[in-house]
């Protein structure tokens, strides 16, 4: 046999190395599904247990005792959360339409410079306008509560929402825009007949990508909401971990209350939040 | 195309007021900030008594900033080749399968759809050194061993050992986001190359160092930017996962500052960590922007 034929026989079949390609995917999976594996067993667990320490076994007796107590923690600031969420999303993605709109179809000049600068403030630490922040908000009596955090995330949630509708709309023939206007349609006629019909699938990226980060931000939140009946869910969740110390079971519990809106949405509209992924980035 | 000046005006008088608002609370607080980190201010109330760059001064010559300057670096560093290594690896793999692609694709990415907070709650329950990885290892597999985890206050050539931890928590997080950016990124090659090559009789080395890496190098750069603007001001996961730590061991700018700020009072000293971190962005931010800029102009 000579040497090239023995090298070759070494070679793995087709059929090996698809096996070894699943294999060490699935390897991989393990590692992002052991957080989860750990919060759910956690969480069914009593107290007696988690203090046991056994926290990789399964529970031996599965009790609803942690969701109780972390829902009731949990709950209003939950709502606060929804409260929080839902018009800050809604607003900022109308905004982010209207100017994105305007600045792909109706270039005036220093359009360009605009955009830039405007995207900018999706990138600075926001350490660096929080004393400021503060400052204002308490002068016009908006700070510790939700509508002030609310007005925060609009503001800031302009760049990338003006950013995936520009990049969307850029996409649209300006043959449309012109068609429109032999019809009579001057820049909101446009807007509101031809272009707002079409845009459902960027409102769909937009209004998850920021429905997900508003829900999950915590810097302003817990800068600005100081009064603990205005608290987001993240910030409770926090003061969960630091007054229940002991109690991992009732954490874990609250990470999965925490989690679950944002989870739920990803696992049902996946599609579109990969999408707002790459938007904020692939297209600049 | 023509567009009616009216038009035109309809539009500024939407764009433009938006974006004052926004140039105030960027461009302007930063502005105060700046202006906020050259004064004396110390406790609640304002003092606006001008001491130049004594903050600036103060602070780098201060323990826990230097400490906190070397833990970016070094986190930076780990946590980028964590997720560019593997998140690369994973699309690579990825990409040569087709049942269950989706499976595997959605397990690698929805840490993403998680808050910091969530996932610094997790993870500082399975580092934990007494229950945590250290009880995995030692029933199953027999060894004992009694690794500190983020506890550790140790460090090699000035690299805290409780930072590993850190890492990949953000890097559990942040691979899938490196995975979805490098997948679109081959999706994009033309088949037409990849034919080529296999006449050509390339070995998967070579289309990886041929044709696949130089394809990718764009999208590489802008996801690293987006990765490293992240770590650059790493808070929520940090300060809900181990705090500042023991000797700062886990400490970054973001914490200090909000420590030092909102709980401390030391207003003036904030806003000079505040700015620095601004800085350090704005070097990573402001020559991606301008490429953008560049790029609409043509």
């Amino acid at each position: 046999m000579s040497l090239l034929q023995n090298i070759r026989s070494f070679k793995l079949t087709l059929k090996q190395r698809k096996m070894g390609l699943y294999l060490t995917l699935i390897i991989c999976s393990l590692f992002f599904l052991l957080p989860i594996y750990v919060l759910l067993v956690t969480s069914f667990k009593g107290f007696a247990e988690v203090s046991e320490g056994n926290m990789w076994a399964l529970p031996l007796k599965a009790t609803f005792a942690a969701f109780e107590k972390a829902f009731t923690k949990l709950g209003p600031s939950f709502i606060n959360s929804l409260i929080l969420t839902v018009p800050a999303t809604l607003i900022s993605a109308l905004l982010g339409s209207l100017n994105g709109y305007i600045l792909s179809k109706w270039r005036f000049k220093g359009a360009n410079l605009i955009f830039v600068l405007m995207l900018f403030g999706m990138f600075i630490p926001y350490q660096s306008i929080l004393i400021p922040l503060v400052q204002f908000l308490q002068k016009i009596g908006l700070y510790g509560n939700l509508i002030g955090l609310i007005i925060v995330h609009i503001i800031y949630g302009l760049p990338i929402t003006t950013l995936i509708f520009r990049n969307y709309y850029s996409e649209i023939p300006d043959e449309l825009i012109e068609a429109a206007h032999v019809d009579g349609q001057g820049i909101m006629g446009t807007y509101l007949y031809i272009i707002f019909p079409i845009s459902l699938p960027a409102f769909v990226v937009v209004i998850i990508w920021q429905f997900t980060n508003i829900w999950n931000e915590f810097l302003f939140a817990i800068t600005i909401t100081q009064n603990p009946e205005q608290q987001p869910v993240t910030v409770a969740l926090q003061d969960l971990s630091g007054t229940f110390i002991k109690e991992w079971n009732v954490q874990m519990a609250g990470a999965f209350l925490a989690a679950l809106p944002t989870l739920l949405i990803y696992i049902i509209l996946g599609k579109y939040f990969i999408r707002g992924l790459l938007a904020g980035s692939v297209k600049g | 195309m023509v567009r009616s000046r009216k038009d035109i005006a309809i539009g500024m008088s939407i764009v433009i007021p938006c974006f004052l608002v926004l140039a105030v609370f960027v461009y302007g607080f930063i502005g105060w900030t700046l202006t906020v980190s050259f004064t004396a201010w110390e406790g609640v109330l304002p003092n606006w008594e001008f001491v130049g760059l004594k903050n600036f001064a103060t602070l780098f010559s201060t323990q826990r900033f230097q400490i906190d300057l070397l833990n970016t670096v070094f986190f930076s560093i780990f946590f980028l080749g964590f997720c560019v290594l593997f998140g690369f690896t994973l699309a690579i793999l990825l990409d040569k399968i087709t049942t269950g692609a989706a499976v595997f694709r959605n397990i690698f990415l929805f840490p993403l759809a998680i808050s910091f907070v969530v996932t610094g709650v997790i993870w500082r329950w399975i580092f934990n050194p007494s229950v945590g990885i250290n009880a995995l290892i030692n029933s199953t597999v027999g060894v004992n061993i009694a690794w500190r985890w983020y506890t550790d206050t140790s460090s090699v050539c000035g690299f805290h050992i409780a930072l590993i931890p850190v890492v990949i928590a953000a890097g559990w997080q942040l691979t899938g986001y490196i995975m979805a950016m490098v997948l679109a990124g081959l999706r994009a090659i033309p088949v037409e190359i990849f034919e080529s090559a296999a006449i050509d009789g390339a070995g998967e080395f070579r289309k990886l160092f041929n044709i696949i890496i130089p394809h990718l190098k764009p999208i590489l750069l802008s996801a690293l930017i987006v990765l490293g603007h992240i770590s650059l001001k790493i808070f929520d996961l940090v300060y809900t996962m181990t705090g500042r730590g023991t000797a700062f061991v886990t400490d970054f700018p973001g914490i200090y500052m909000f420590e030092t700020t909102f709980q401390g009072h030391f207003y003036a000293e904030g806003a000079g960590i505040s700015i620095i971190m601004l800085m350090l962005v704005a070097i990573v931010i402001i020559p991606y922007l301008y490429s953008i800029l560049k790029k609409e102009r043509v």
